[in-house]
């Protein structure tokens, strides 16, 4: 199972509570982390990347095992322990602000 | 029931205000969606318990929202907004051409007859339909394949298609206003369009009387007379009695001509409000004072609204579809400002009070009439 943090707008958006745990089969990567989290939850399409580029949205960033994976091919693997669901992948609205 | 209920976008998160019908006693409920810029929520005429709301953010794009009991309960809706075909380009600032792109909904406009119909303005410019309730939306392509010139640019607000009316009499009849294009009109159900800009005089564009390129900031008409227009202009107020075949100034004796929002009273269709602001380089009202004008003879002879509006240190905005009027016996009159003040006057602008004075920025006002 994959474990994935949303930003506090986007539980709100569709009713989460806590981590989201997905059934991803390998290769396990932002794409189809992304494809298997729309399929779950359809009302957060187009809200962390572009329904028809799939380039993510300027400023959604993607972490996880303490790395900032946001420049990463969306079909590169993701680390092992998030694969593995021993580690959250993390998305993230960018900070903003002063 | 009875009574009206006030639907009021924000920069973060939206409110609904209910009243009966003596409009003193207020209800507020909210935030929904908080934290999210609510552009625009507008309910169908056809089902007044059904509300079409645009829900945004810098952060996760554009998302639509529907209620179908009167807000108590939401549901996200399409938010698939596709440009038909080839999206094409426009002029950027830089001179460069930039493909269409799509930003965000800044207006949504139900249908008068079919709760499942609404229209929705977006940025950049182009109007969408949607004929299933919100679950898909179209795009009426033939407004930016036939009626944007070339080399046209868009303002610096944005590209955003703002403003869309819906011919209560003729259901082919429609009009859209953009911003730094212009008004548009369809005569044949949305699938080609005209420019309806003559007499629009407009500095700051390189031809005065260009046949589009004016920043239209809003339209207003009563129901009853729906070939007259009634235009907030950038700089200038102007009225149309041909269907925006010609337009002609009514600034009259107004303290100042730049504004965004108009409206037209529910009951007296030469009635006119507008919010004078100072200038386009002042988004403010001018001299601290907060004053809705009147005109009762349908333009050019206007009177300030006060009492009960800050008359000192007031610097607020109107926006442009931060105004709106229902359809009581004494025609109630509503706007939001920028400061987050929603005022409401029962009885047709002569006295005002704040149903809220710390909202967010205020986006939009839409006010129900309940049956």
């Amino acid at each position: 199972m994959i474990r994935v943090v949303l930003p506090a707008h986007l539980r709100a958006l569709a009713h989460i509570d806590g981590e989201v745990t997905l059934d991803v089969a390998e290769p396990v990567t932002q794409s189809s982390v992304l494809d298997a989290l729309e399929d779950q939850y359809p009302m957060l399409a187009g809200t962390i990347r572009d329904r028809d580029s799939g380039r993510r949205r300027a400023f959604v960033r993607f972490f996880a095992c303490e790395q900032d994976l946001s420049h990463d091919g969306p079909d590169e693997p993701l680390p092992p322990p998030v694969a593995s669901g021993d580690e959250p992948y993390l998305i993230v609205g960018a900070m903003a602000g002063g | 029931m009875g009574g009206v209920r006030v639907l009021v976008g924000t920069r973060k998160g939206a409110f609904i205000l209910t009243s009966d019908d003596k409009r003193i006693d207020w209800h507020v409920n909210g935030p929904h969606f908080p934290g999210w810029e609510m552009y625009h929520l507008k309910a169908s005429p056809a089902d007044p318990d059904r509300i079409y709301a645009s829900q945004s953010s810098g952060w996760f794009g554009q998302v639509m929202q529907r209620s179908d009991d009167g807000g108590a309960s939401w549901q996200p809706i399409g938010n698939d907004f596709a440009y038909n075909g080839d999206p094409g380009t426009h002029q950027w600032y830089d001179g460069t051409l930039r493909p269409w792109e799509f930003t965000r909904i800044w207006h949504l406009e139900p249908s008068p007859t079919d709760p499942d119909t609404v229209y929705a303005g977006a940025q950049d410019a182009a109007l969408f339909r949607s004929t299933d309730a919100g679950q898909t939306w179209q795009e009426l392509a033939g407004l930016r394949a036939g009626a944007l010139p070339a080399g046209w640019q868009p303002g610096a607000g944005g590209l955003c298609l703002h403003t869309i009316m819906l011919d209560p009499q003729d259901p082919q009849r429609m009009f859209v206003a953009i911003s730094a294009a212009g008004t548009f009109r369809s005569d044949d159900g949305g699938q080609t369009w005209r420019p309806k800009n003559a007499g629009l005089l407009s500095d700051g564009i390189p031809n005065p009387d260009a046949e589009v390129g004016h920043c239209v900031h809003h339209i207003a008409r009563h129901p009853s007379r729906p070939d007259v227009l009634f235009m907030q202009k950038h700089w200038d107020v102007m009225r149309s009695d041909d269907a925006g075949d010609s337009w002609q100034e009514i600034s009259g004796n107004l303290p100042t001509d730049f504004g965004f929002a108009i409206d037209v009273h529910a009951h007296e269709p030469e009635t006119l409000y507008v919010v004078p602001i100072t200038s386009d380089s002042h988004h403010f009202v001018m001299d601290g004072k907060l004053r809705v004008y009147r005109s009762r003879t349908g333009g050019n002879d206007w009177q300030a609204l006060t009492e009960g509006l800050p008359q000192e240190n007031c610097y607020v905005n109107v926006l442009r579809d931060a105004m709106s009027v229902d359809t009581l016996d004494a025609c109630g009159i509503y706007f939001g400002t920028s400061g987050g003040q929603v005022y409401c006057s029962p009885d047709s602008g002569d006295t005002w009070t704040a149903i809220v004075r710390d909202l967010p920025p205020v986006l939009s006002v839409e006010v129900q009439t309940l049956p």
